[in-house]
């Protein structure tokens, strides 16, 4: 019984992770946890039902959820040009869909904000319009965009690479048009990795922060994202306020991450 | 003779889909790219370089370099240790363990600084006794890198899991059987296997460990040239309505961006290249 496993270093780096994971991330987390969960759901609702947290709960899913559907469109649009077609500039196109990823946020927030501030080179095109692009709602909406379709071309891509030519060739051969084989054929079998791509940008949106605050205008009851009111009320020492509103975000992150999950385990098990 | 494959949209169609990704993608992607450098160098070459060639400027350089010196290092080393015990081996708890790693990607960046100043700060738990012994851990350099080193954690785990999991046992297997040690067998067999996902991982870790915002921003207390990271600098400059000076700055973290990408794009070919090679 004392050793039965072939290969080594299983006791020292299985130590060393959940040593390492706990200091950094499990303690952490459980004090925030602990220091909000202390207060006791009468002081939670108190908190979270005022209406400066109330709206910028509304603005931050809401603009998430507009952000993610919008990623998904674009994302399907660009993935497919890319697994699909040949063309000059598409390698470097395919290498360029990282750049929010590799762009640090608070870069990413000022350009996007002297693009589409009214005197900017895409916000006096809307101001024609009578769209206010930068310091508006929309403005939240275009940074959580850019940084959200990445996500659903990186989900997206392998699946479409690996779909077989088979079903597309005997739908053609039974007569259907190319637009009912993408709407029959092609969609059904991306749906799995669009709507993961789908929670991964809104999960990631509901937390953004760097890329937003630039553009948003930080207007409390208009244009404040959660994560900047939890910025604001550390800078007035309401440590618990900020604890608590923290926590809740937390856990609407962590039961969508938990969806994920489920859902992938599923799809793996129809695979089999 | 059929003039089209049934199987493939007419060229127009083809056409146009490929010149609408192009159009989103110019406006969306390359726009912003050009926008840093054409601000940045607004008012000329002179006001560009001066805004770099300042002290705090240098000092968040410094401080930048610092962070991620620190927790690349840290962090790359449990990725390895950690895609070791969850892929070489089966225990109880092992997909909690993996989805454990990944929790920090559920986290805000502001959540991955406020958890150290509950901790650390002045009304944290450890606040009292830190400040009897004269320490200082938040609004100070440890901060950051704690918040560095908690946004970037599961970047090098996250690359080598999937990766080793598909690679799976069978040569460690053949050298422990002809009497490899355990460092031997990792060294000459398992990281030559890993190399260039361990690369990627840690191209990945360090972009985001010098591009860290949020994260820093809540610990920082932006004290100007002593806790100021690169990032935070250009939110400084931005504030005080410096813009050239501050998009300046941020040509240097967009040159992070760039080449990080540009490397990026070469392991995966490299070991593209290496892994049709082998077949």
């Amino acid at each position: 019984m004392h050793n039965h496993r072939v290969i080594p270093g299983f006791g020292l780096s299985l130590g060393f992770t959940i040593t390492y994971l706990s200091l950094i991330i499990l303690i952490p987390l459980a004090a925030l946890f602990l220091n909000a969960g202390g207060l006791g759901p009468a002081e939670w609702w108190r908190i979270l039902s005022t209406p400066r947290v109330l709206a910028a709960a509304k603005l931050t899913f809401g603009a998430s959820a507009a952000a993610a559907a919008v990623s998904v469109g674009v994302g399907l649009l660009v993935t497919w040009v890319l697994v699909r077609y040949r063309f000059p500039g598409r390698r470097l196109l395919d290498a360029m869909v990282d750049l929010p990823f590799a762009l640090p946020t608070a870069v990413a927030g000022i350009t996007l904000t002297s693009l589409y501030a009214p005197n900017g080179w895409l916000g006096g095109y809307l101001a024609k319009w009578g769209i206010q692009g930068a310091y508006s709602p929309f403005g939240v909406f275009i940074a959580l965009t850019f940084i959200g379709f990445p996500f659903v071309v990186r989900t997206v891509q392998p699946v479409m690479e690996d779909l077989g030519s088979e079903l597309e060739e005997a739908a053609a051969t039974l007569g259907a048009g190319r637009w009912t084989v993408f709407r029959r054929v092609i969609l059904p079998a991306l749906v799995p990795a669009l709507v993961t791509g789908f929670t991964l940008a809104f999960a990631r949106a509901i937390g953004e922060y760097g890329s937003v605050i630039f553009i948003s205008g930080n207007l409390p009851m208009k244009t404040e994202i959660l994560p900047l009111l939890i910025v604001s009320q550390l800078e007035q020492y309401k440590y618990r306020d900020a604890a608590v509103i923290a926590a809740g975000m937390l856990l609407v992150s962590f039961t969508l991450l938990f969806l994920i999950n489920l859902l992938q385990r599923q799809l793996d098990w129809h695979k089999r | 003779m059929p003039h089209r494959c049934p199987t493939t949209e007419s060229a127009p169609a083809r056409w146009l889909l490929i010149g609408l990704a192009l159009l989103l993608l110019s406006l969306f992607l390359l726009l912003p790219l050009l926008a840093v450098f054409v601000e940045a160098f607004r008012r000329g070459a002179e006001v560009f370089f001066a805004a770099l060639h300042t002290d705090a400027a240098l000092s968040a350089v410094r401080l930048t370099l610092l962070a991620a010196a620190i927790s690349v290092p840290l962090n790359t080393v449990f990725g390895l240790a950690a895609a070791w015990a969850v892929t070489k081996h089966r225990f109880r708890g092992r997909a909690l363990l993996i989805s454990l790693i990944d929790l920090p990607f559920a986290v805000s960046p502001v959540i991955a600084g406020l958890v150290w100043v509950l901790l650390f700060g002045a009304k944290g738990w450890c606040g009292p006794w830190l400040a009897a012994h004269d320490l200082k851990i938040i609004f100070d350099v440890p901060g950051i890198i704690l918040a560095t080193v908690f946004v970037t954690f599961p970047f090098v785990a996250r690359e080598l899991i999937p990766l080793m999991e598909a690679q799976g046992n069978d040569q460690e297997l053949a050298a422990v059987t002809l009497g490899a040690s355990g460092w031997q067998m990792f060294r000459r067999v398992t990281l030559p296997n890993i190399k260039w996902g361990l690369l990627y991982g840690v191209l990945l870790c360090n972009a985001r460990a010098m591009g860290e915002f949020g994260a820093v921003s809540v610990v920082s207390g932006h004290i100007r040239g002593k806790t100021n990271t690169l990032p935070l600098h250009v939110e400084v400059l931005y504030n005080e309505y410096q813009f050239s000076a501050a998009f300046a700055c941020a040509t240097l973290l967009a040159l992070l961006a760039l080449v990080t990408l540009g490397l990026k794009s070469a392991v995966e070919q490299i070991s593209h290249q290496g892994a049709t090679r082998r077949t």
